[in-house]
Order: structure tokens, then sequence, then C-alpha cells
């Protein structure tokens, strides 16, 4: 919307005004080390409350530690999907560059974050269930949409003009959108291996808060963490894309 | 606290592996994107 006529938000702030590239690279430049500062803290405190505070689990004894990361690993690998969809969506509807760039940096964090879940979530299932892997109806969505964000990245690489990149993407994200319920209620709708609730929440009152305050602390960590990643990410890809206008030019012998 | 001895906290009641595959990989995937973001950015600001 970077030629649209200057809208006012409520607010009295112009948000339209960030939903150009050019007004939005600074402010993502700005914005990104502190979020990835809050995720260092975070990631520090989640880490120090999940091993030295909450204690011993009684059924599991020490590999629910893991939780501490595929929890927010596979919260983060769904909702990242949902903020790229979003995005991908808002591009097609309003036609604004940013918003297919936001979608594109996203995609390879998102499939980081999917890739950790999988990955944590066969060490834990190892000494937990006794197999690395099962065809079950959670696992197999969650692999299902591994490939999606990888066919994201693949059909917008493979092609050369990034708007119809962009277009064709928020497609097939949009697409997509439908395996995230599938992932998040298909512990509820099959009968799977993989459990609902992993640690005992409710048996003991003390154990699940440190427990559970462990795991929040992580998910905020990777929020932040996710927000910063996807910031550089976009900064990168909008000084890729805007490389031959002048702002980019000037901004770039600024940095000499 | 949870552990006698820095033996005790590395062995994680035998699930060591587990527990610290999970994590490794996971730090190791962050440390490839944030030094794939530094390579990406620094190529992007490289003059055409």
């Amino acid at each position: 919307m970077s030629s649209a006529t200057p809208q006012t938000a409520s607010g009295g702030i112009n948000w339209f005004k960030y939903s150009s590239p050019q007004t939005f690279f600074p402010l993502a430049g700005t914005l990104a080390p502190w979020f990835a500062a809050i995720a260092a803290v975070l990631f520090v405190a989640g880490l120090y409350i999940g091993f030295f505070v909450a204690p011993t689990d009684a059924q599991q004894g020490e590999s629910y530690r893991i939780i501490f990361i595929h929890v927010p690993a596979a919260w983060m690998s769904m909702l990242i999907y949902l903020a790229m969809a979003f995005w991908a969506g808002m591009g097609l509807a309003f036609n604004t560059r940013l918003s297919g760039m936001m979608a594109t940096a996203l995609a390879p964090t998102g499939a980081l974050f999917t890739f950790i879940a999988l990955w944590t979530g066969a060490l834990w299932g190892k000494p937990t269930w006794g197999t690395w892997w099962v065809w079950d109806a959670r696992l197999t969505s969650e692999l299902l949409l591994l490939f999606l964000y990888f066919g994201f990245m693949a059909l917008q690489a493979a092609m050369d003009d990034p708007r119809r990149a962009d277009k064709a993407g928020a497609v097939l994200a949009l697409v997509g959108v439908i395996n995230i319920p599938i992932i998040y209620f298909s512990v509820k709708w099959w009968n799977t291996l993989h459990q609902g609730a992993s640690v005992s929440l409710k048996s003991a009152p003390t154990m699940a808060a440190t427990m559970f305050t462990g795991m929040i602390v992580m998910v905020f960590a990777c929020w932040a963490y996710a927000i910063a990643a996807a910031l550089w990410r976009v900064r990168c890809i909008i000084l890729e894309r805007e490389r031959r206008s002048e702002w980019v030019a000037d901004y770039l012998e600024t940095q000499k | 606290m949870n552990w006698g001895s820095a033996g005790e906290f590395f062995a994680m009641g035998g699930k060591g592996l587990y527990v610290w595959g999970s994590y490794a990989v996971t730090f190791l995937c962050i440390a490839i994107e944030l030094a794939s973001l530094n390579l990406r950015r620094r190529a992007a600001g490289k003059k055409p």
C-alpha cells in the first residue's frame, strides 16, 4: 500500500506508513535486537527453571525435561504457520508488497521450529514409548506441516518474479491452513500414541507450578526469538528486492 | 536443586542422550539460522 493515500488509524498513529518496505526497514532494524535480547534472557531463565527448579517427574524421571523445548517448538510451528498464512492472505487481498515479504520471512523459522518439534519428539518418544516414530495422526500431521513449509519455500524459490512468487506461495499457505486444526485436535479426534497432557499438571500443584512456569517462559523465549529472526530476515528480503531503488542505494552508502 | 553433582546433571537419570540430544540440536539449529541470516545480510548489503 506504499502508493496509497495516507490513512490515519483511530489511535492517531499512521499504521499504514509501516506497510511500505522503506519505512518498515528501519523499524524492523530497531526492534529486532530488542526481541533477540528478550529471547536470550528468557531462554536462560526458562532453562534455569526447567533444569534446576522444576523437580523430577514421578512417572517419566528426567526425560520429561525435553518438554521445555518440545512443547514451545510445537506451538511455534503452528503459530508461525498461521502468521505466515495471515500475511500471505493480506498480500493477496490488499496487494501489499510488505505482506508477502513477511510471509516469506517467516517460513524458514517456522520450518526450523517444526523440525525441532519433530526431533525432540523422537528423542522423547524413544525413552517414553519405546519408539522414535509412529505414523499416528499427531506425528504425521506435524510432518506434513514441515513439508508445507518446504513446499512454500521451494515454490517461491522456483519463481523469478517475487510478486508472482508471493501470490503462488500465498495460495499454498492458505490451502495448508487446514492442517493446523488437524494437528491441534488430532490427539482428541483420533486414538493416538501422543499423550494429551504429558505432564501430570493436576497431581501435585507445587510441582506442576514450576514445570508449567518453565514451559511458559520458554514459550515466550521462542516467541521473541521467532520475531527477531523474522524481522532480521525481512530486512534481508527488503534489501534484496528493493536493491534498485534509490533509498536502498542511499542506505547502503551510509553503511560504508 | 535437583542435582548432587555435575555428573548427575549430565547423566539426567540415565536419559542424558535424549535430553541433551534435544537441546544440542535445538541450539545448533538456532546457531545455524542466525549465522545464515548474518551471511544473507552481508550479501544483501553488497552493491549490485
